[in-house]
């Protein structure tokens, strides 16, 4: 028994060390970066007005998509607000809204206001979808093509560089 | 020059390491009980010359010599002197060296301390010590070694990180270093002690000083920690769960349930290998602690830089201590037959082992897990304050009653004195506890029964200060802050106001009873920094009070950093806590305030806490 319970001791410590050193070349840091260039996989996300699930395939239809994450609670998004809507107009363009933890009468309320920029609507009321477009702030956008491929992330609210910057991108052939 | 004397005495050390081991080894051979005389000397030599080595470190920082890569990597010229001296270990490479210090400078003072120990015992004790010293000093020349030099010499350092240029965090590394790195002696003594066969009390009579200063320092170091990342982080409260918090509470634990079985083993001369387990933990989770948080695995300010070859170092030093410990362990157990009374001290003491043992374990699961999760499946995950507060909360409701209880029962004897009095502090205890909650008009059970619980320890505690003979005093001062503790981390949590929103310039916000106002935004210039300056005012209508706040946005030049400074006003009924941090690209700045009640009590009591330590220290000084 006593030699039962010593091996055991032994191969818990063995085990211990060397998930210690399994971790070792591991990545801690937290960064999105990784996204550019990649295919975005799982996007499931419901609408804002109905229970209809917006899902990659639906991206396919339009040339290049803008998804901004945005809520009525967020100042900085009020400041970003007009680059999206003199975006909207853009005919390569289709702005997909995604309502982060937000109220859906604040989110109404603020759409009203300042004029409504997005072609799909959709929340995210528990921020849970948001992670895996890797958001961790409010407002972010990220740019993609037909092929779901991310082709740009501003993280902040867009200014007047970021807004050329996509103009320059979807106006290119 | 200094980067030559600098390696020249690091390699001096090595040598004298190597000279005592083998000195002491022939000493061992000779049958009698006295030490060779140039034991004492060597070691005193090796004391002397790592402190110069340390203090060659801190003149480079002084006079800022760039050509040290340590120097030019953590250090700036126009750098206040105080924070020059304090960067010689406020990086990596430098903190080691502040490491082998305190390894060599105890190992010196536990030899000349023990005269009246057996020879064998003291010398297997400095040969292990040595061992460690020397794995220490083999990793800080190999791997990370402060005097390596630059050449072409830079003209200007990149400067220490602004968040460590603060006077806390001048002194938090030093106490942690002493309480942490200073376990490391008793977990040679407790080696040598299964080695040289040198068991029972006289061995936790030779400990037991090693024990309480580690402890002290310990629990001072964790305190200085704390009150930095409480006005430093920006993150308003005493403690966060955070990984590298929990790295230097896990061998906290281990010490405290030392330091309370050491007691058993010198006064009943049981509990001989627990004491020895409990030794070799506290060290090893030191290690362990040191090895998580400077490999990089968990992320902090503490992750001086990313270097997986330095994690390799000690993960194989740490792999080695704990084989080593265990093949000792496993070859001198022997099972003994302790006969402890239910009701007797010894028990209480036991209990309080347990209660430590399960702390440590959820502590250490909660930090391990993810880590875990991450490496075997790729999940990543975190464990953060619910699962703690869920687990530990109401486990020390029922410690604190076991805490207020435990002094009172004896040694030996199945009886406990004073049954009638421990059910009149009771009820006084649940008197008090009703009275606040009706006062304050907050209601939840676990709050209730910590206050209760906690009010019972005070009182018992107070209660015994006049009953019980001044030999328990130590003992009284620390279990009543402990006390003091818990109820005020109870009050303070229960009663904490906490208001989060966005402001601009000229604005004002009514939220509840508050009403806030930036009034001014001004731009200051310090000596390495610029800062933004919000001047808040901030108004109570239910106490009619008016305070304002200046919270602050510095920008640091060297290197380009910007940290938020809260603005806390202090009092004796609590803190008022504002942080003020700019929105990218807009005019609005979150303002998070806080009104914490009672906040300079907490750490008033773990100073206390600590002060019953050092009373403990002194009057085990005395005796022997």
């Amino acid at each position: 028994m006593q030699k039962i319970i010593k091996s055991i001791i032994v191969f818990l410590f063995i085990f211990v060390l060397l998930v210690f050193y399994n971790s070792l070349d591991r990545e801690t840091n937290y960064s999105t970066d990784y996204l550019v260039g990649n295919k975005l996989e799982k996007i499931n996300l419901k609408s804002f007005d109905d229970d209809k699930i917006y899902t990659s395939e639906d991206f396919k239809k339009s040339r290049y998509t803008l998804i901004n994450f945005w809520a009525s609670w967020c100042a900085p998004c009020r400041i970003e607000h007009p680059y999206l809507m003199q975006l909207s107009k853009e005919k390569n363009l289709k702005i997909l809204g995604v309502n982060f933890k937000d109220k859906k009468i604040n989110a109404s309320k603020f759409l009203n206001e300042l004029g409504n920029p997005y072609y799909y609507m959709t929340k995210d009321t528990t921020g849970k979808q948001s992670v895996n477009f890797g958001i961790y702030g409010i407002p972010e956008s990220i740019l993609i093509n037909n092929e779901t491929i991310v082709l740009k992330k501003f993280v902040g609210p867009l200014n007047e560089q970021n807004f050329n910057d996509i103009k320059e991108i979807i106006n290119s052939l | 020059m200094l980067s030559n004397t600098g390696n020249f005495l690091l390699f001096i050390n090595i040598f004298l390491s190597f000279l005592i081991i083998y000195n002491s080894f022939k000493c061992l051979k000779i049958k009698n009980n006295l030490i060779f005389k140039n034991i004492y000397q060597i070691s005193l030599l090796q004391s002397t010359l790592i402190l110069i080595c340390f203090f060659t470190l801190t003149s480079a920082f002084i006079v800022s010599d760039f050509s040290l890569i340590t120097v030019y990597q953590n250090s700036h010229s126009l750098k206040p002197l105080f924070y020059k001296i304090s960067g010689t270990w406020g990086n990596h490479e430098g903190s080691l060296l502040l490491w082998v210090i305190i390894l060599t400078i105890f190992s010196f003072l536990f030899l000349i301390y023990n005269k009246n120990h057996p020879k064998n015992y003291r010398l297997h004790t400095l040969i292990i010590q040595n061992l460690l010293i020397l794995g220490f000093l083999l990793f800080i020349i190999f791997n990370s070694n402060p005097f390596s030099s630059i050449n072409p010499i830079p003209k200007e350092g990149l400067g220490l990180n602004p968040i460590l240029q603060d006077p806390a965090l001048a002194i938090h590394p030093p106490l942690l270093y002493i309480g942490f790195v200073g376990s490391s002696i008793y977990f040679s003594a407790a080696m040598a002690s299964m080695i040289s066969n040198y068991s029972g009390s006289l061995f936790a009579q030779s400990i037991k000083s090693w024990v309480l200063i580690s402890w002290i320092f310990q629990t001072l170091g964790i305190l200085v920690g704390s009150i930095w990342a409480y006005y430093e982080l920006g993150w308003g409260g005493f403690w966060f769960w955070d990984p590298v918090e929990n790295a230097s509470l896990l061998p906290w634990f281990a010490m405290t349930a030392l330091l309370h079985s050491l007691l058993v083993l010198e006064k009943r001369n049981t509990l001989y290998f627990w004491t020895i387990i409990l030794c070799l933990m506290t060290f090893t989770l030191s290690v362990t602690g040191t090895f998580l948080v400077r490999s990089g695995i968990l992320n902090s300010v503490h992750t001086f830089a990313n270097d997986p070859s330095r994690g390799i170092y000690i993960l194989v030093f740490l792999s080695l201590m704990i084989f080593a410990s265990i093949y000792f362990l496993f070859s001198k157990y022997k099972p003994t037959n302790d006969l402890i009374n239910s009701n007797s001290k010894e028990t209480f003491v036991l209990i309080n082992n347990w209660f430590m043992m399960f702390y440590l374990i959820t502590v250490l699961l909660g930090t391990l897990y993810p880590i875990f999760t991450d490496a075997i499946s790729d999940n990543k995950i975190s464990v953060g304050p619910p699962f703690y507060n869920s687990v530990i909360i109401p486990v020390v409701i029922a410690f604190l009653f076991f805490m207020a209880i435990g002094p009172q029962a004896k040694w030996i004897k199945n009886k406990f004195s004073n049954l009638r009095s421990i059910l009149l502090i009771l009820s006084g205890a649940i008197i008090i506890n009703f009275a606040i909650v009706y006062f304050l008009k907050s209601y939840s059970l676990i709050s209730n029964l910590i206050l209760i619980s906690s009010l019972f320890l005070i009182m018992s505690s107070i209660f015994d200060f006049f009953k019980q003979s001044k030999l328990s005093f130590p003992r009284i001062v620390s279990h009543l802050s402990f006390g003091f503790l818990i109820l005020f981390i109870g009050l303070n949590h229960n009663f904490s106001v906490e208001k989060d929103f966005n402001l601009k310039l000229g604005e004002a916000k009514k939220i509840d009873d508050y009403e806030f106002a930036l009034l001014d935004l001004k731009l200051s210039q310090e000596n390495n920094y610029k800062a933004v300056v919000g001047k808040l005012e901030v108004n109570n209508s239910n106490t009619m009070k008016r305070r304002v706040l200046y919270p602050e946005i510095r920008i640091y030049d060297n290197p380009q950093t910007l940290t938020y400074e809260a603005s806390i006003q202090t009092n004796f009924l609590g803190d008022h806590y504002l942080t003020m941090s700019n929105i990218d690209r807009s005019e609005y700045y979150n303002i998070k305030f806080q009104h914490k009640p009672l906040m300079i009590w907490i750490w008033i009591s773990v100073l206390l806490l600590s002060f019953g330590g050092f009373l403990s220290l002194f009057k085990n000084a005395k005796n022997n």
